[in-house]
């Protein structure tokens, strides 16, 4: 392969209006229909994951406020137990699988890493795109399922026996193992561009240990979901085969194992708590950076903490299956297991409140969010060291006591800082600062209708009652304060309606923002906002942790990038030195198509084995056309090039 | 008949004790001082760390816009330094703390030292628990469904077991939950101190009428357990009238046979509970309706109105069969 040398240096060759002009024409975009599908930018890729996982959001949001409007009385007629199960189970799946996930690790990821690496666009931006079209077929089977009366009903963790073949014919079930592998076979595309554009496009002078938090966490959470999503692709795997295919993996009966399925699932579900959680604390480490105007406190300590989350992560999973009668010492095992992992949580939050000491609050609308977060985080993280302990545990687990502690995990650990971050990077992605007033009340009744729904949740647990119920005696005194928890989901609703006017004003009439709104240090603030489609008129290089901070007055860039096609910067995963450049595949619409065809046999395959045959030659071809050889633009007369 | 109508007379009866905090047994104290050891100990942090972050917020709180970004505070780094180092080390003793506490507690809950237990084997069915009080001598066993006599005062084995998907069997005033899985037999105990009805009910999602899959744990002195154990051993009392004899005829002649046992007649299936002395039990439907003549005739003409998705079919039984039936019923003590 024939690659050019790039520089780096002060001087500029080119007019920024010759040269921008140039970039926009080489990495345009195609436009029509067409040209939307063929799309691999990652900024659109990136809104394309929020907006979807967004929508996924407000739908999993309606079945939990028909929950609660079925619990508002006991016996309670509105929605029997066959619809209420496959509500439940659609409510958990949506929100895990359609929504925080995406939304957190892949959206936030395509959008801001690139950027934040300095880089033109995302590593295999077509693998990139088929994930995004791959989960959106997900979405839209596990939904177009749901709608047709085919919706899963055996919860969003589907132990076996109830979810084979015995206890729950039809194509439910299948549906919802197949949207797993969907949206895990995404995850995982996601993950390996994500990690690949961390550790190798990377601006000259970001080395390693100058790499900002959110990118740390980046790399952690893309290993993360590459350890843990096959864990769950073999259980859902598994459960298939036996549900289609007539094999015996979790039938006790013909000596299978039904605990079995319960560790590959917790194996893949506890680390997917922290894919969900640690996203939201690296969006808070960088706001509470910016926001009080310092550089982060306990950099190391930090990055140590993420990384020794990730791995602990992966030693919790049985605090899960406490009730389900495992030896005392394995039990003690993962109590001492799950406590541990509290320690790297509580580095950072200490972290925060250091940085904050001692630095120069601004209580801007992001800001306000991440206050949300440490004050409604900590009631879940707390709660959890309580869970850790066996014999509490076994009293509380499978209550409304642990649906409490989940949502203030989730809630409090993902969907607060992820408001920080869409409002935080909002002027980035539209160009427009987002209204601060309407963001405070979207806070506060989100706030107040957050706790009144969950905090609740709480005391009735502790009464007893247990979860994936969809009615409850009267005599159980569990009435009232189902009553208030139902209330809470009115002052919901109306902070996310608030949301939505927000950015639809906004988005139109908010304050032009300008290329560094917040005073950021980030990479992504260096360039105009939104991001023209080549990213940065020039390669920008890196001084310091706080790239915008610690940049020179005249801070050099790479020179040598050609500007008539896409080219892209390779550096070392280590110490972030130029290698050598390469050639961004640009749009294509082969990923689309591939998607497609892999949509149509995975569902196909529920129906009749014969998708698979069928199915595969379309799968081929499109792969062909999606990898066939396109060779490597010709170098310039006189460029330098190396051969390898 | 309406199931909201037959639930609402099981309004005034009690359903017996079913709370966290307030339990009437060894097991379920012990894991309340630890619960409240625990919360107290977090309650502390989380002031704590609210006070810290508020603190920290007031003190460096600036109102001019977007100052220069500090870059270098040695001074300031130094404390922290301290500080958050000594937060860990607290952080790390208190967790140590609360594993110590939490394994000595495990061990007291889990441990069994009486070599008397009484023995009971507990089978989950969807929708409804089996209880079998084994005996060596199969005349000397007890068969049940979803009302739990213990003595007091004695420990309780109970072997678990599942016949068809996983249940939980949990009584939250007694101690805490154990799962019954298919496939795997296993074994934990409680005890019962204080005389009276704990509630339970089960807590792993088991398909369409998990919500009303209750059961109650009734514990008594020793001597009225014996009793019992001595009236639930004899077969089903002969009919004493005619309508009774005509119910058992119904019960013979119709559908119930094929489900239910009533031991001393022809009844001998074991697909649903045992009948042989349902006049004797509290509740029906496990723990979703009282025992009553009212709400028996609604359970057997429509359990699907009540429990939709049970196993149990509608009947259509005339009117007099019917009122024979549930005299012959309510007559097995």
């Amino acid at each position: 392969m024939a690659v050019s040398e790039p520089i780096i240096a002060n001087e500029k060759d080119l007019g920024d209006s010759e040269l921008s002009r140039r970039l926009a024409h080489t990495w345009r975009q195609p436009t029509g229909i067409w040209g939307w599908l063929s799309n691999t930018h990652h900024t659109t890729i990136g809104l394309r994951f929020m907006v979807t996982a967004f929508i996924f959001l407000a739908l999993g949001g309606v079945l939990a406020a028909i929950m609660r409007l079925q619990l508002v009385r006991p016996e309670n007629s509105l929605i029997g137990p066959d619809l209420y199960n496959q509500i439940f189970t659609m409510h958990g799946s949506t929100m895990i699988f359609l929504f925080a996930v995406p939304m957190m690790f892949q959206g936030f990821g395509v959008y801001v890493v690139p950027l934040m690496c300095g880089a033109r666009n995302i590593a295999f931006p077509r693998l990139n795109t088929f994930s995004y079209y791959l989960y959106l077929g997900g979405g839209l089977v596990l939904w177009g399922g749901f709608l047709t009366n085919t919706g899963p009903d055996v919860g969003w963790f589907a132990y076996v026996p109830l979810s084979g073949p015995q206890y729950s014919p039809g194509h439910r079930v299948d549906v919802w193992s197949q949207m797993i592998t969907f949206t895990e076979v995404s995850a995982l595309g996601v993950a390996v561009c994500l990690a690949t554009t961390i550790l190798r496009h990377r601006a000259p002078g970001m080395t390693l240990n100058r790499m900002p938090i959110l990118l740390w966490e980046k790399l952690v959470l893309s290993m993360m979901v590459i350890f843990a999503m096959p864990a769950v692709m073999v259980a859902s795997g598994l459960l298939l085969l036996d549900r289609l295919v007539g094999t015996h993996f979790f039938n006790p009966a013909e000596g299978g194992d039904v605990l079995l399925y319960q560790h590959l699932f917790w194996f893949f579900g506890h680390p997917e708590v922290y894919i969900i959680f640690l996203p939201g604390a690296a969006i808070v480490s960088t706001m509470v950076s910016c926001f009080s105007r310092r550089r982060i406190f306990g950099y190391t300590p930090i990055v140590v903490s993420v990384v020794a989350t990730g791995f602990l992560g992966f030693g919790v999973w049985v605090h899960h299956m406490f009730a389900t009668g495992l030896p005392q010492l394995s039990e003690s095992f993962f109590t001492a297991a799950s406590l541990m992992i509290v320690i790297p949580t509580a580095v950072q939050f200490f972290c925060w409140v250091a940085t904050i000491w001692n630095g120069k609050l601004q209580m801007r609308l992001p800001m306000l969010w991440c206050f949300g977060f440490f004050f409604v985080f900590l009631i879940g993280g707390l709660s959890g060291v309580m869970l850790a302990s066996v014999p509490v545990d076994t009293q509380v687990h499978d209550t409304y006591f642990i649906i409490a502690h989940f949502h203030y995990v989730l809630i409090g650990g993902a969907l607060f800082p992820m408001f920080a971050g869409i409002y935080f990077w909002f002027p980035k992605m539209v160009g427009r600062m987002p209204d601060e007033t309407l963001g405070k009340w979207h806070f506060w009744l989100f706030l107040i209708g957050f706790n009144a729904t969950f905090f609740t949740m709480h005391f009735l647990g502790l009464r007893g009652m247990t979860r994936r119920v969809y009615t409850y005696l009267p005599d159980l005194h569990w009435h009232w304060l189902n009553v208030l928890a139902s209330i809470g989901v009115v002052f919901m609703t109306a902070g996310l309606l608030v949301f939505l006017v927000n950015v639809m004003r906004c988005r139109r009439l908010g304050r032009v923002a300008g290329n560094n709104p917040w005073g950021d240090s980030g990479l992504e603030w260096g360039t105009s906002s939104p991001p023209p489609a080549y990213n940065f008129l020039h390669l920008p290089t890196v001084n310091g942790r706080d790239a915008l901070w610690e940049a020179l007055p005249d801070q050099p860039v790479v020179v040598g990038m050609r500007d008539d096609i896409r080219e892209t910067l390779v550096t070392h995963s280590l110490d972030a030195n130029p290698q050598h450049k390469d050639e961004d595949p640009g749009p294509s619409i082969w990923p689309f198509l591939a998607a497609l065809a892999v949509s149509a046999t995975f569902v196909g395959s529920i129906f009749t084995p014969w998708a698979v045959p069928i199915g595969a030659p379309p799968v081929i071809v499109t792969l062909v056309g999606w990898l066939w050889p396109r060779g490597h633009s010709p170098p310039l007369p006189g460029e330098k090039t190396w051969e390898h | 008949m309406n199931p909201g109508g037959l639930l609402a007379q099981a309004a005034p009866l009690d359903p017996g004790r079913h709370l966290i905090l307030h339990p009437g047994a060894p097991q379920g104290s012990h894991i309340e001082w630890l619960y409240w050891l625990i919360f107290w100990i977090l309650a502390v942090v989380y002031v704590l760390m609210i006070v810290a972050f508020t603190r920290a917020g007031a003190r460096s709180r600036a109102d001019f816009i977007q100052p220069l970004p500090v870059m270098k505070n040695e001074e300031g780094d130094r404390k922290a330094r301290w500080a958050v180092g000594s937060a860990v080390a607290i952080t790390v003793i208190t967790l140590f703390v609360v594993l110590v506490l939490s394994v000595i507690t495990g061990k007291q809950v889990a441990g069994l030292t009486s070599k008397n237990p009484v023995t009971i084997q507990i089978m989950g069915h969807q929708w409804w628990w089996e209880v079998t009080y084994p005996n060596p001598q199969a005349d000397q066993t007890v068969i049940t469904a979803n009302e739990i006599h213990v003595p007091v005062c004695t420990p309780v084995v109970v072997l678990t077991n599942s016949s068809d998907v996983i249940h939980s069997f949990w009584a939250p005033s007694i101690t805490g939950k154990r799962d019954l899985l298919p496939g795997y037999s296993s074994a934990f105990w409680f005890q019962v101190d204080q005389p009276g009805t704990y509630r339970g009910q089960c807590a792993e999602f088991c398909g369409l009428q998990h919500a009303h899959m209750g059961f109650s744990v009734i514990a008594e002195p020793v001597d009225q357990f014996q009793a019992w154990q001595q009236q639930q051993l004899k077969t089903a009392a002969e009919p004493s009238d005619d309508e009774a004899s005509r119910g058992r005829a119904v019960f013979l002649t119709h559908a119930c046979l094929m489900c239910h046992t009533i031991r001393g007649t022809d009844a001998g299936s074991r697909a649903g509970p045992d009948l042989t002395h349902i006049g004797s039990r509290r509740m029906l439907a496990a723990e979703t309706l009282p025992n009553t003549r009212g709400a028996l005739a609604g359970w057997i003409l429509d359990p699907q109105r009540i429990k939709p998705g049970a196993e149990m079919p509608p009947n259509s039984l005339a009117p007099d069969d019917l009122q024979a039936l549930i005299t012959y019923l309510m007559s097995l003590q």
